[in-house]
C-alpha cells in the first residue's frame, strides 16, 4: 500500500520532459507538408474594409493563398456557448464580412510554403478602409455603462444589483467613511508561450494541435462554427507555455487555422506574435470602481457600497466577479454592490488570473486599510473585528474559513509587530519604507468531471482525462491522486491530459481543476479497483472510467470559499520615486495541499502576477485608432527577475470536510488576489500618499 | 523580413570598402535584427564586422581606450574600466538586459535607434522612418518621450544609457572611412531631429567606429550613473543622469553632468555644471543648479513628469557621486 502520496512534496513527473525540450508544445507539432498562415489585421479600430489588393500578393513567391471576408467560406456558426464564453453577445464571427469592430481584428490571413514567404505576403497586403474615431477609453464620458444582461435575474451568478439592509443610509449616518474611486489598467495575460494552432484535414476529420486550456470546448466550438459533429474534430495539447486564462477561450485564430487549412488542402500553421497576444486573445478589463465604507467609531462596519465597472466589447458582454468578495467577505447589516459594462470598441476581454476577484478585492482591501487610518485601528484589528460568523450574503456557513489564522501566521513569519503605525514613519536609510496587508478569498469551484482508469498486466496503471496543465503541475498532482488511491508508487502510474478524446474535464481555470479532476480520478481509481476485484486476473488490462461532481445538497448548505492574507513590504526613493517591493509573504486556507512543492511554486508565481498588476502592468491604448501602443515586452512591463524579492507563502492547516472527497478548495486564483492592495497599501504607509489607480508608478508618488 | 546577403569582412579596409558602396555594418545585431524581423530596418546587404579586431579594452595613460566590437558585457566587467571609469561600467550594467549585454557592441550601442512605439509601427506616421510622413508621438501617446531638444518633427529620445556617461565624460570616437580617419567628440556624433530626424548621426557613408577614447580625470572615480526606471531591468530610462565631479577642499572644482531619457541625443548640462563650480557639494547647491536643466524644456501631453523627475535625478545623482558605488 502506498499512502501520503498526497501532501508529499513530489518533483513534477514532466519537469525531465520539460527542461529537455521533449515536451511538446502546440507548435511543436509540425506536419508533413505544412504550409504557414500570417495573419493579417485591421489598421484602424473602427469602420469597414473597402478594398483589397489580393492580385499583387498572390503571385508573391510561395503563397498558396490570401484569404479575406470577399473570398472566405460562409462558416455556419452554429449556436455554441460554454460558460468560459459571455452569456450575451455573440463571437467574433472571422472574415464573414467587412465590418472593423476592432484594431487588429483579422481581416486576412496569408498562406504560403513557409513562415517567411507568409510573413512577407502579409505585409504586402495592402488594404483600404473607411474609419471612424473608436471609443476605447472608459473613462471617456461618451462611454455608456450597461446593465449586464446576464446579470438582470436576481439568482444570476453574477448579478448587476445586490442588496442586503440599507447601505446608501446607513452610509450616510456613518460616523466614519470612506468613499474613493479606484482604477484599474487593462492587463494583457503575457504567457511565454504564444497561441499557436496547427490544423490538419482527413477529409470531413479535423486534428488541432492548438494550445488551449479545454481541449473539449475547444472541440465543441469549431465543430459548431464548421457545422460538423464534434466527433470528427480532434484537439491535442499536452503541455502548455502558461496562459493564466488567455487560452480559455477558442479565439478567432482556431477557426482561421482551421479554414486555411481547408482551403488549401494541407495541414496549416499558425502562430500569433506577441503583438497580436494584445488584442486577439482577451485581457483582463480595465475597470472603474466606486468603495464606500461607512463605519462606527470602534471599527464595526455599518455599510459597503461597491459600484464597479467593467469594460468589454461591442459584440459580447464579458462579466467577471468584480462586485462578490463584497458582499461576504466582512461581517456588516447593509451592502449594495452594483456591476456594470462599458462597450468598447475593442475586442472582447476575458479571465485573467483571479478574474474579477483580484480587481474587486483591490478596491475593498484599498478601502478598508483606508478605513483603519481614519479609525486609528491596525489594519488587522480591523478586519478582525468584522470577521463574520457566517457568509451574511447567503446566510449559510463557509463550508470552512480560515481567514483571521492566515492573518495571524502571515503577521508573525512577516514581521507586522515592527511596524510603525503612522505613514512616512519607517526608512531604511534615505529609503521610505512601507509594510502593507490585505485579505483575499477566491470561490472553492467544482465542476462536474471525468476520467479513466487502466490497471495494467505489468503493475501499472494509465489513467486520462481531457484536462489541462498550464504550469500548476497538474500532471504532477493527478499522478499522485491516482497513486495514492490505487495504492502504487507514482513511478508505476501514468497520468495522460490534453486530447479531446479523453473523458471530458471542465475548463483548466478558475482554480477548480484540483477539486473537479482530482475528485474523477479518485473515482476512477476506485471504480477500476472495484472492477478488478470482480473479475479474475486474466493478463488483460482492466478498465473504468467515472465522474465526479459536488453533492448538490451539501452545495446548497455551505458557503465554500479560500481565503488568504498577503503581507507586502516596500521602498520608495524619495528623491526619484522608485519603488520596489522588498519583501511579501502570504499564508492561505485552501484545504487541503496535495503537494506542497507545486502550491508554494503556485502562490509564488501568483504572488508576481499580483506585483506586476500593482506596480508594471498596463496595456495602453491609442485613443485616436485603438491600437495597443506598447504591445512589445520591452514596453509592456511586468516583472523581471531583478525585481522579484523573497516572497513566503503558507499554508494554514485546514481540514474541509464539505467542498469534495479530497478536500481541496483550489489555489491558483487566490494566489494572485490580494497582492496588489497589500503593495498598494504598503506605498500609501511608505510616502503618506495613497494611490488609487494601479499600476502605481514613478510618476504617481513623485509629489506628495 | 526582407531577404539580404551577408558578408563577412576581416580587415577594416575590407569594411570600409563595403559600406561605402551602400552596404550597412552589422555587430551584435541586437538593434538592427529586432528592427529587420519588424521591417521597420530593411538593408539589402549586410557586411559582418564581428572579426575585425577591434574589440581591445586598453589603457593608454590615463586614457580607456575601448573598441568599437568590445561586447557591453566584457566592457563593463573589465577591472581597468572598474577602475578607472566606474561610471562607464555602471551605466552599462543598467542598459538592457544580460544577454542583449552579451552582444551588443559598444559601437552599436552608440548607433542604437530609438524606441518609440510609433518607430516600429508600420501603420502610424513617422518622420524618423518615414521621411515627412508625420509624427504620431507629438499628439499621442507620449509619456517616455523627450522635452529637450524636439522639434515639430520627432520627440523621440535617445535610448541609449552608455552614450550618456560617454557624453559626460568627454570623450572621444575615433572613426575611418574612406577618405581617412578622424576623431571627434561623442556628443558630436549625435545630431538633434530637427526637420530630419532620419539623420541621426554625423558619420559619413563609409565610415567605421575604430575606438572610443574616454581621458581619465580627477572627477572620474567620483562620478556615477542613476537609472530611473520603474522596473529593474529591461527597461529604458525615464530619467538617468551621469555625474563626475571633483572635490577639493570642500570645493567643486569640476562638474560633468549629462542625462538621458529626456533628450532628443544624449543631454550635456553645461549650464548646470558651471552653476556647481566654486560651490559646496551639498544637497541645497545641488537642487539650485539642477533647476537650470529645465531650461528650453517642452513638456508632451503624457510626460510632465519629467520636470519633476529630472532635476531630482540630477540631485540623486550628484548626492550619489559622494557615496560607495
Amino acid at each position: 500500500m502506498t499512502t501520503n502520496v498526497i501532501g508529499s512534496p513530489l518533483q513534477r513527473v514532466d519537469g525531465r520532459a520539460k527542461v529537455t525540450g521533449a515536451a511538446r508544445y502546440a507548435a511543436d507539432f509540425n506536419q508533413g507538408g505544412q504550409a504557414y498562415a500570417v495573419i493579417v489585421g485591421a489598421t484602424v479600430g473602427l469602420g469597414r474594409v473597402t478594398g483589397i489588393e489580393t492580385a499583387p500578393v498572390e503571385k508573391m513567391p510561395g503563397v498558396v493563398a490570401v484569404i479575406t471576408h470577399r473570398n472566405a467560406p460562409r462558416l455556419p456558426y452554429a449556436p455554441h456557448k460554454s460558460y468560459i464564453d459571455p452569456a450575451t453577445g455573440e463571437r467574433l464571427h472571422v472574415l464573414q464580412d467587412d465590418q472593423v469592430r476592432f484594431y487588429g481584428q483579422p481581416v486576412a490571413i496569408v498562406v504560403a510554403d513557409t513562415l517567411d514567404q507568409a510573413e512577407r505576403a502579409a505585409a504586402a497586403l495592402r488594404i483600404a478602409y473607411t474609419a471612424e474615431r473608436p471609443l476605447v477609453d472608459p473613462a471617456d464620458p461618451k462611454a455608456r455603462p450597461v446593465v449586464p444582461e446576464a446579470g438582470k435575474q436576481p439568482d444570476a451568478r453574477l448579478p448587476a444589483d445586490t442588496a442586503r439592509g440599507n447601505a446608501d443610509s446607513a452610509l450616510a449616518d456613518a460616523p466614519v467613511k470612506v468613499d474613493e474611486i479606484y482604477e484599474i489598467a487593462r492587463e494583457n495575460h503575457n504567457p511565454m508561450e504564444p497561441h499557436a494552432t496547427v490544423a490538419a484535414w482527413n477529409g470531413n476529420r479535423l486534428t488541432l494541435w492548438s494550445k488551449s486550456q479545454f481541449v473539449v470546448n475547444e472541440q465543441a466550438e469549431i465543430a459548431a462554427v464548421f457545422g460538423l459533429p464534434p466527433e470528427n474534430i480532434q484537439v491535442i495539447c499536452p503541455f502548455i507555455g502558461g496562459a493564466f486564462g488567455t487560452s480559455l477561450r477558442t479565439w478567432a485564430h482556431v477557426t482561421l487555422a482551421a479554414m486555411a487549412a481547408r482551403q488549401v488542402g494541407r495541414p496549416v500553421k499558425l502562430v500569433l506574435t506577441r503583438k497580436q497576444m494584445f488584442f486577439m486573445t482577451g485581457h483582463r478589463p480595465r475597470t472603474l470602481q466606486r468603495m464606500a465604507l461607512g463605519a462606527t467609531a470602534d471599527g464595526k462596519l455599518t455599510s459597503i457600497v461597491h459600484e464597479g465597472t467593467g469594460e468589454t466589447s461591442r459584440y459580447e458582454e464579458f462579466m467577471e466577479a468584480l462586485t462578490s468578495v463584497t458582499s461576504f467577505l466582512y461581517s456588516t447589516p447593509n451592502v449594495r454592490t452594483r456591476y456594470r459594462l462599458l462597450p468598447l470598441d475593442i475586442g472582447t476581454p476575458n479571465h485573467m488570473r483571479g478574474p474579477g476577484e483580484a480587481s474587486g478585492v483591490f478596491a475593498l482591501e484599498c478601502a478598508v486599510d483606508e478605513l483603519s487610518y481614519k479609525l486609528g485601528i491596525d489594519p488587522i484589528d480591523l478586519r478582525r473585528r468584522n470577521e463574520p460568523a457566517i457568509d451574511e450574503s447567503e446566510n449559510k456557513p463557509f463550508s470552512s474559513r480560515s481567514l483571521m489564522k492566515c492573518h495571524d501566521l502571515a503577521a508573525e513569519r512577516f514581521g507586522w509587530s515592527r511596524r510603525l503605525p503612522e505613514p512616512r514613519s519607517m526608512r531604511d536609510g534615505r529609503l521610505l519604507v512601507g509594510m502593507g496587508v490585505a485579505s483575499a478569498s477566491y470561490p472553492a469551484f467544482h465542476a462536474p468531471a471525468n476520467a479513466r482508469a487502466r490497471l495494467l498486466p505489468d503493475g501499472t496503471a494509465e489513467v486520462e482525462v481531457a484536462a489541462s496543465d498550464m504550469g500548476p503541475g497538474t500532471y504532477t498532482s493527478m499522478t499522485q491522486v491516482a497513486a495514492e488511491t490505487l495504492g502504487l508508487p507514482v513511478e508505476r502510474v501514468r497520468f495522460s491530459l490534453g486530447r479531446s478524446d479523453y473523458p471530458p474535464a471542465p475548463s483548466h481555470g478558475g482554480s477548480w481543476t484540483m477539486a473537479s479532476v482530482g475528485s474523477a480520478i479518485r473515482a476512477a481509481c476506485i471504480a477500476v479497483q472495484e472492477e478488478a476485484a470482480k473479475r479474475p486476473r486474466d493478463g488483460r488490462p482492466i478498465e473504468a472510467t467515472a465522474s465526479a461532481q459536488r453533492d448538490p445538497d451539501v452545495a446548497a448548505r455551505f458557503s465554500m470559499h479560500s481565503f488568504g492574507a498577503v503581507f507586502a513590504e516596500v521602498a520608495v526613493d524619495p528623491d526619484v520615486g522608485t519603488i520596489r517591493l522588498r519583501r511579501a509573504a502570504g499564508a492561505y486556507g485552501i484545504g487541503r495541499v496535495v503537494n506542497p512543492r507545486l502550491a508554494r511554486s503556485q502562490c509564488i508565481g501568483g504572488m508576481i502576477g499580483g506585483m506586476g498588476m500593482a506596480l508594471m502592468e498596463r496595456t495602453v491604448l491609442d485613443p485616436r485608432d485603438g491600437r495597443p501602443v506598447n504591445a512589445h515586452m520591452a514596453d509592456y512591463l511586468l516583472p523581471v527577475n531583478l525585481d522579484v524579492p523573497q516572497l513566503e507563502a503558507h499554508f494554514v492547516e485546514e481540514i474541509d470536510p464539505h467542498v469534495n472527497a479530497l478536500g481541496v478548495k483550489g489555489l491558483g486564483e487566490i494566489a494572485l488576489v490580494g497582492m496588489a492592495p497589500a503593495i498598494a497599501n504598503a506605498v500609501f504607509h511608505a510616502t503618506g500618499k495613497r494611490v488609487r489607480s494601479l499600476p502605481i508608478r514613478i510618476e504617481d508618488v513623485l509629489t506628495v | 523580413m526582407l531577404p539580404f546577403t551577408l558578408e563577412k569582412v576581416t580587415s577594416v579596409q575590407a569594411a570600409i570598402a563595403a559600406a561605402s558602396s551602400g552596404r550597412r555594418f552589422i555587430a551584435g545585431g541586437t538593434t538592427l535584427i529586432d528592427l529587420m524581423r519588424e521591417e521597420v530596418e530593411q538593408p539589402a546587404h549586410l557586411v559582418d564586422i564581428n572579426a575585425l579586431p577591434l574589440s581591445e579594452i586598453r589603457i593608454e595613460g590615463s586614457d580607456l581606450v575601448i573598441g568599437a566590437l568590445a561586447r557591453m558585457a566584457d566592457v563593463a566587467a573589465h577591472a581597468g574600466v572598474q577602475r578607472l571609469q566606474p561610471l562607464v561600467a555602471e551605466s552599462l550594467i543598467e542598459g538592457a538586459s544580460p544577454q542583449l549585454r552579451n552582444m551588443a557592441s559598444i559601437g552599436g550601442n552608440l548607433l542604437q535607434r530609438v524606441r518609440c512605439p510609433y518607430f516600429r509601427m508600420h501603420d502610424a506616421p513617422c518622420n524618423k522612418r518615414t521621411p515627412n510622413s508625420g509624427c504620431a508621438a507629438i499628439d499621442g501617446l507620449n509619456a517616455g518621450h523627450a522635452i529637450l531638444g524636439t522639434s515639430n518633427h520627432c520627440v523621440a529620445t535617445h535610448p541609449s544609457d552608455v552614450a550618456v556617461a560617454l557624453v559626460a565624460l568627454d570623450a572621444t570616437m575615433q572613426v575611418r572611412g574612406p577618405r581617412g580617419e578622424r576623431t571627434f567628440p561623442v556628443e558630436e556624433l549625435f545630431r538633434l531631429p530637427g526637420d530630419t530626424p532620419h539623420l541621426e548621426h554625423t558619420l559619413l557613408p563609409g565610415e567605421l567606429i575604430l575606438a572610443v577614447r574616454i581621458p581619465g580625470g580627477p572627477d572620474s572615480r567620483r562620478a556615477r550613473y542613476l537609472k530611473v526606471r520603474d522596473r529593474a531591468s529591461y527597461e529604458f530610462a525615464l530619467v538617468s543622469a551621469a555625474a563626475a565631479l571633483d572635490v577639493e577642499d570642500g570645493v567643486i572644482r569640476q562638474a560633468r553632468l549629462a542625462v538621458g531619457g529626456v533628450g532628443t541625443r544624449p543631454w550635456r548640462l553645461r549650464m548646470v555644471e558651471k552653476a556647481l563650480i566654486g560651490k559646496a557639494p551639498d544637497r541645497k547647491i545641488f537642487e539650485t543648479a539642477a533647476r537650470l536643466a529645465l531650461e528650453g524644456a517642452r513638456p508632451l501631453s503624457g510626460n510632465h513628469y519629467k520636470l519633476e523627475l529630472l532635476p531630482r535625478t540630477i540631485v540623486r545623482a550628484l548626492e550619489m557621486t559622494g557615496e560607495a558605488a
